[in-house]
């Protein structure tokens, strides 16, 4: 890849040179983690970590993380847990994730289940963040059974907008009652796809084995 | 019979329909002989025509190049070659003003010493003193006979003791004379040494200058040869030129190399000055770019100081400059070369220290115990990309002199090449062009074939007249126009 750069580079130098710009699309990937913390799939939240301890080895300066928590009502800023727009310089960017680190080990040692489940919450603030970031790629990680609970006062049976993010369910796992009837399972992850599709995400993906976490990132 | 074509004259047999269609046709077709001869030569000449004035014209295009070519690779020659024989001159002048300025010393050296062992040569020669006149009288004394008379004897007696006594003195004195003329001689030895050392350095010298002389003769003949512009002097450039080419080639694709390394060991470090976010294609981030003006400007400033040097000839305006100027300026390359190589240097220690950030990093992810890291050991690795970091811009100084060569050769190879190419270009559209002239005579032959029966009765017919009638058309041939 250096190679073919270094190549490809000395006449794109000239050229680029000659027209006196640089490229103004923005190439930097912000990430927006939702972890449920919601009944049973609370004690999940250890493996949350993982995932965090993976995106914080691949993400690169100029890159912006955020993880949040899901609960009954999850379209606040305070649900977000820890964010960062690592910084330009390697150096300060590896001391960031460093301390990013630390905040999630914080967080899962402490971390109690909530109620209810607003998925769909936590979908649109992570939206405003990452269209706040301006970043070029955008990617949602939804660690949870995908099983949303509202309580009766809390309204999200509205359109949301997911344009061009990308929207990957993580560790997806089956509950009780999926294993009495897998359709429910298959149904639950067919209504998420045609939500998210309809919002307008760039990609919906299904990712349940954590040992195949680099799809998280590729699109 | 219905699903029989509308052509089908004869329902069920095509043969038969098509020679039907042929008798009709044949008249129609002779009587359009003249104008389908005419059409078919027109293709032929619409089609040939612009393909042989091509090949013309590219041929001659070639030809001019190949005139262009060799006046250039002459003029180069004949440039080279003075700058050759020059160039012995310089050494054959240095030679003389090394060698020859201490000739008259040499040849003062060489002169005391023939003098000091000819006057040694001389002492040598000089023989013992004569023995004294007496020795004559005693001589008579001696041919006197012994009669019995005892005074007599007795005088002959003491006359021999005596002259025993001087003969015994005589030849010590003899000996002693030898003697010192062998220590003469043996004090030859340093002198003889001496002489023939002091030769031996006059004749190295000289054959020194002589195999100069030599070369100059070599560089001279080949310098005429080019001025008179000889085909053997062409093809010997040609081909050196060709050599160096590939030459130059070869090393400057080592010298990219050893860019690319350069490239990686500052690529890494350059985004911790200029960020690792921005990019100015979408795969070429800035700080590949900053890294690579660096590897520019070290290779820059390279070539300057290779043409401050007089080593290569690119800028003939730095070799016109002012002798300090020039000074001054192979000094601010120097410098500025020795700063890059420090900053790479620099640069690759910061390399090293970011990848290790790293890696601490990924293992404290990875919640993996950290290896403990021997000392000395892993102090190599940073130290030898230091190293690298501080001799690559250097090495890549010297570039230039591969690369005039390959602009030098590349003007006479690529002429040569594009030679062929239109030759080769110019052989194929005439080929094509003769091609298409020679069909359409094809085509006109076929078409009388096949009208070959109205055009036997025309030749009967014509021989039925009478020979004035047929005066002026009768030497026509089938097949010919009239």
């Amino acid at each position: 890849m250096r190679r073919r750069a270094f190549l490809l580079s000395v006449p794109l130098l000239g050229l680029a040179q000659a027209l006196g710009c640089t490229d103004p699309r923005s190439h930097s990937h912000a990430v927006y983690l939702l972890v449920d913390t919601s009944g049973t799939y609370a004690q999940e939240v250890d493996k949350a970590q993982l995932i965090v301890n993976y995106l914080l080895g691949s993400l690169q300066p100029g890159d912006s993380l955020a993880v949040a928590r899901v609960r009954s009502r999850s379209f606040s800023e305070k649900d977000i847990i820890a964010k960062a727009t690592f910084d330009q310089r390697p150096s300060q960017a590896n001391a960031q994730k460093r301390l990013f680190k630390e905040r999630i080990a914080d967080f899962t040692a402490s971390a109690r289940g909530s109620v209810k489940t607003d998925i769909t919450g936590g979908l649109i603030q992570g939206a405003l963040f990452l269209n706040e970031t301006g970043a070029g790629k955008k990617t949602i990680l939804i660690f949870s059974d995908m099983q949303e609970e509202l309580d009766k006062s809390t309204i999200r049976d509205f359109p949301i907008d997911l344009k061009d993010i990308r929207v990957v369910a993580v560790n997806v796992v089956k509950l009780n009652t999926d294993n009495i009837d897998p359709r429910r399972y298959l149904g639950r992850l067919e209504d998420w796809q045609k939500r998210v599709e309809a919002a307008g995400a760039r990609e919906w993906r299904v990712i349940n084995d954590l040992e195949h976490l680099d799809a998280l990132l590729k699109s | 019979m219905a699903d029989s074509p509308l052509w089908m004259i004869w329902p069920g047999n095509a043969a038969l329909s098509a020679l039907v269609w042929f008798v009709i046709a044949m008249p129609f077709l002779y009587a359009a002989r003249t104008p389908v001869h005419g059409l078919l030569r027109s293709l032929g000449a619409l089609a040939g025509g612009p393909l042989r004035l091509a090949a013309r014209s590219l041929l001659a295009t070639a030809r001019e190049l190949r005139e262009r070519n060799r006046a250039v690779l002459l003029a180069q020659g004949r440039e080279e070659s003075e700058e050759r024989i020059a160039r012995e001159f310089e050494r054959v002048a240095a030679l003389v003003k090394r060698d020859l300025e201490g000739y008259p010393a040499l040849q003062r050296r060489l002169l005391d010493e023939i003098t000091r062992v000819e006057e040694d040569y001389r002492k040598c020669g000089e023989v013992p003193p004569p023995p004294p006149e007496w020795v004559e009288a005693v001589a008579a004394v001696a041919k006197i006979k012994p009669n019995g008379n005892e005074l007599v004897q007795h005088l002959l007696e003491e006359i021999n003791v005596s002259i025993k006594a001087i003969h015994d003195k005589a030849l010590a004195e003899y000996r002693r004379s030898y003697q010192a003329r062998h220590k003469i001689l043996d004090g030859f030895m340093p002198f003889w040494r001496s002489l023939d050392k002091t030769l031996a350095q006059a004749d190295r010298k000289m054959t020194s200058l002589a195999d100069r002389a030599a070369a100059i003769d070599a560089q001279m003949e080949r310098y005429e040869a080019v001025v008179k512009k000889s085909d053997k002097a062409e093809h010997a450039l040609t081909v050196s030129a060709a050599t160096q080419f590939f030459i130059a080639t070869l090393v400057l694709a080592i010298a990219a190399g050893g860019a690319l390394i350069n490239f990686k060991l500052i690529a890494l470090p350059m985004s911790e000055m200029v960020g690792a976010g921005d990019y100015l294609t979408a795969s070429l981030r800035t700080s590949e770019v900053a890294a690579l003006v660096i590897i520019f400007v070290e290779a820059t400033m390279g070539l300057f100081l290779m043409e401050t040097l007089r080593i290569t000839h690119l800028f003939p305006r730095i070799h016109s400059l002012p002798e300090n100027m020039r000074k001054r300026m192979m000094w601010t390359s120097f410098v500025l070369l020795l700063i890059l190589a420090g900053i790479e240097a620099a640069l690759a220690l910061m390399r090293d220290m970011l990848i290790a950030d790293k890696q601490a990093l990924l293992q404290s992810l990875a919640a993996t115990q950290a290896q403990a890291a021997d000392g000395w050991l892993t102090g190599i690795p940073t130290a030898g990309q230091m190293l690298l970091g501080f001799i690559l811009p250097f090495a890549l100084a010297f570039v230039a002199i591969p690369l005039e060569s390959f602009i030098n050769s590349a003007r006479t190879v690529g002429g040569a090449a594009l030679v062929v190419l239109a030759r080769t270009a110019g052989v194929t559209l005439r080929v094509a062009g003769n091609f298409f002239r020679q069909l359409s005579k094809v085509l006109i032959t076929l078409y009388d074939i096949v009208i070959v029966l109205p055009l036997l009765a025309e030749r009967l017919a014509k021989n039925a007249r009478p020979p004035a009638v047929r005066s002026g058309r009768a030497d026509l041939k089938v097949g010919e126009r009239p």
